[in-house]
């Protein structure tokens, strides 16, 4: 970095502190330039690339399935919402439907998925500002979700549990258990965090009127999910463009008032509460059958392989195959968005009709998110800085893709 | 001769004194470290050693054995200094500390003020070590700590002032003594607004949560210490626990009677004078390092200029108040 600030012979009033990519609260590597005057900030500017490993343009040289595991590594902690918002994008380009149990399956693991987002965001944004403690208890609970997910595929973080057209493999009686357990003993958890945090003058002071952005604004500047709610703006994808099962499942979008770092907790909070509602209400109205439409695409053998196995199948009424031109999908673009815990996250997919995406690009909510920052962190002090990029939740694997 | 076998004396009793602080330093440690454990779920060291009882060694062997990295652009003798002076000052200390009756090294006269001088060279070296570190991190974490320390020092200094009018003595002996006659055995009870201020300015001065802001992690990376490594890094971690000693011994001496026990309790009780008057220092300072460790699990971390409104918009009107009642009733009621 070029010397300006207490070296050199700069005479500005203002030190330019980096801040980032390696700092232990910017959430990986999210780098931030911060031009200060004592304390405070005079301009915020963000930057980020430092985790961009070309997602996007290697999923044009991959098959529909082998995208999967590349979606995964967006929204690490949430990994789930990724799978899920890629194929159901895939599904409505193909035209295809996941049969009933396996939407109910993929609506509990999606709100598996934000309870473990959550459970993150609020103990590393309870560490940032100081909480030591809540950090540790969510870690507790968290632990039961993931060994819950080693079980039903494997994998703790990067899942890959959805297919196209369905899931990987049914549940068993003992995961359900388990997760029943989970969803009764989970609301009492809750309060014990909130009872560390929730009312302590401490936190209030820290997080009340701090990064505070208006409904007007953060709809101009995009925001989704519960950094948006929590300026009072009711949108949330799950309830106003339902998919799977959560036009059958009841729960409410929790919103803020004020907009600043406590609503935006609040939110959060509230969120984890209907997640839980949520999957009850799924594990109670589970019902039996397939788990895979009949229809899905077998698209994720190796494309040697396949052209040698099948050279051709159907799929409703296009004709599939893997040989170069034989056409596989039919020919169009989709933008299809999920609500995963960061806000919304989009998919444009575009098919050529061969084997793999012509052009795949996703709308990432913490990009849009780590943008606002510069506008939230305006005339805040360094320790705001750290309260607003932990209330924004931003997960850097995604913003940079 | 004589004059030899005094000096032979002193110097085996500073010796000790010095000894076991150290050992009580490196426990306290361990002590953090297995009850903020069980505080969050965890089980905390148990490795080295029978429940992990040698961690602390290992930790000091650890962090002698590291490379002592010096950055390039540091101002070399400064940045050698600056842990010296912090260790030196707050070590010396300890030499005004009556750890029982007729127990400290120097029994000097102006205990207290000998105790805050020492603090306030303490400042020093963290001012020298944020700026010799050339790190713009360091350098906040090192101004930051200095404007705490400082504000913190004066609410803390009148807070004393309540207990120095009681008692008519700065020396921590006479302090101790004069509690005794007290119906509770101790200042805390009577003197019980200028006990939280202090005990909120103790929290300030030793730079623990949740005023920990000079070392503020998220924010600062690591303050004044973020250049600092190895057993330089050891010395700073090393002055903060001989100062949260010092900042309980003070609390045990000043406000909870120091060895001695309340009358009533002795009364009542008459074979608790034969317990050594050690046994319950030891037990006072513990128990209030055991509350520097619960704050620290529970609280989050004040923002700079809460720390500074809190210091001065409140603390210091508060003692200052204090005095002027505690001066009044001395003066007219009693």
């Amino acid at each position: 970095m070029e010397p300006v600030g207490i070296t050199g012979t700069d005479t500005r009033r203002e030190l330019t502190l980096n801040m980032g990519p390696q700092h232990p609260a910017t959430h990986g590597v999210l780098r931030l330039t911060l031009d200060l005057d004592g304390e405070m900030v005079v301009k915020c500017t963000p930057h980020v690339g430092y985790l961009h490993r070309g997602i996007e343009k290697l999923a044009e040289s991959r098959t529909y399935q082998g995208v999967m595991p590349l979606t995964d590594r967006l929204d690490y902690v949430a990994s789930v919402g990724n799978n899920i918002g890629y194929c159901l994008a895939v599904e409505r380009l193909f035209g295809i439907e996941a049969p009933e149990r396996a939407q109910y399956l993929r609506t509990i693991v999606f709100e598996m998925s934000r309870i473990c987002s959550h459970l993150l965001w609020l103990a590393t944004h309870a560490l940032d500002i100081g909480a030591m403690t809540v950090f540790l208890y969510c870690f507790r609970e968290r632990e039961w979700l993931l060994d819950i997910f080693e079980t039903i595929c494997g994998a703790r973080l990067t899942v890959s549990y959805p297919r196209i057209g369905g899931v990987l493999q049914d549940m068993e009686p003992e995961v359900l258990e388990s997760l029943d357990a989970f969803t009764r003993m989970f609301p009492g958890k809750i309060l014990e965090y909130e009872t560390l945090i929730d009312k302590n003058r401490i936190w209030l002071q820290r997080t009340q009127g701090v990064g505070v952005i208006p409904a007007k604004e953060a709809i101009r500047w995009g925001l989704t999910g519960p950094t948006l709610r929590g300026s009072g703006v009711s949108y949330d994808l799950r309830r106003d463009a339902p998919y799977d099962a959560y036009d059958r499942v009841e729960f409410d979008v929790p919103i803020g008032k004020n907009g600043d770092v406590y609503d935006r907790y609040r939110c959060r909070m509230e969120e984890l509460r209907q997640s839980n509602r949520i999957i009850q209400q799924c594990l109670a109205a589970l019902p039996a059958g397939d788990i895979l439409a009949h229809d899905a695409p077998d698209l994720d053998m190796p494309l040697a392989g396949k052209k040698e196995l099948v050279p051709e199948m159907s799929l409703g009424n296009a004709s599939i195959g893997f040989g170069d031109a034989v056409p596989v999908a039919p020919k169009g673009e989709i933008y299809s968005a999920v609500e995963v815990p960061k806000g919304e996250l989009g998919f444009y997919l575009m098919s050529d009709g061969t084997g793999n995406p012509c052009r795949m690009r996703v709308r990432a909510p913490s990009y849009v998110h780590a943008g606002a920052l510069a506008k939230m962190c305006e005339g805040a002090f360094i320790a705001d800085v750290i309260a607003v990029i932990g209330s924004i939740d931003i997960v850097m694997g995604e913003c940079d893709r | 001769m004589e004059l030899l076998l005094t000096i032979g004396k002193s110097v085996l009793f500073v010796a000790v004194v010095f000894a076991v602080t150290l050992l009580h330093v490196a426990y306290a440690t361990y002590f953090e470290r297995k009850v903020i454990g069980r505080m969050q779920g965890r089980i905390g060291p148990v490795e080295v050693g029978f429940r992990g009882l040698l961690q602390p060694f290992a930790d000091m062997v650890k962090s002698l054995f590291k490379e002592d990295i010096i950055p390039n652009e540091a101002d070399r003798p400064l940045f050698f200094l600056a842990p010296v002076i912090v260790v030196a000052s707050v070590m010396t200390s300890l030499a005004v500390i009556p750890f029982f009756n007729n127990g400290s090294i120097a029994n000097l006269n102006v205990g207290v003020l000998f105790i805050f001088a020492m603090a306030s060279l303490a400042v020093y070296g963290i001012i020298v070590a944020g700026w010799s570190s050339n790190s713009k991190y360091a350098f906040l974490g090192g101004v930051r700590s200095a404007a705490q320390v400082i504000s913190y020092e004066i609410a803390m200094g009148i807070s004393l002032a309540g207990v120095f009018l009681m008692a008519g003595s700065l020396n921590l002996s006479d302090i101790v003594l004069a509690q005794r006659e007290q119906p509770m055995g101790m200042f805390a009870v009577v003197q019980v607004v200028g006990f939280v201020v202090f005990v909120i300015s103790a929290f300030a001065e030793t730079n623990r949560t949740p005023f920990d802001l000079p070392e503020a992690e998220t924010e600062l990376v690591a303050g004044y210490l973020t250049e600092y490594s190895g057993f330089r890094y050891a010395l700073f971690f090393l002055a903060e626990y001989i100062s949260m000693y010092i900042m309980a011994a003070l609390v045990a001496l000043c406000y909870l009677g120091g060895w001695a026990l309340p009358g009533f309790l002795t009364r009542a009780l008459p074979f608790l004078e034969l317990v050594p008057g050690i046994v319950w220092f030891l037990l006072k300072v513990y128990a209030f390092m055991f509350f520097y460790f619960w704050v620290r699990a529970t609280l989050p971390r004040y923002r700079f200029d809460q720390l500074m409104a809190i210091g001065w918009k409140i603390l210091i009107p508060v003692a200052v108040l204090n005095m002027v009642i505690t001066a009044g009733v001395k003066r007219w009621l009693m």
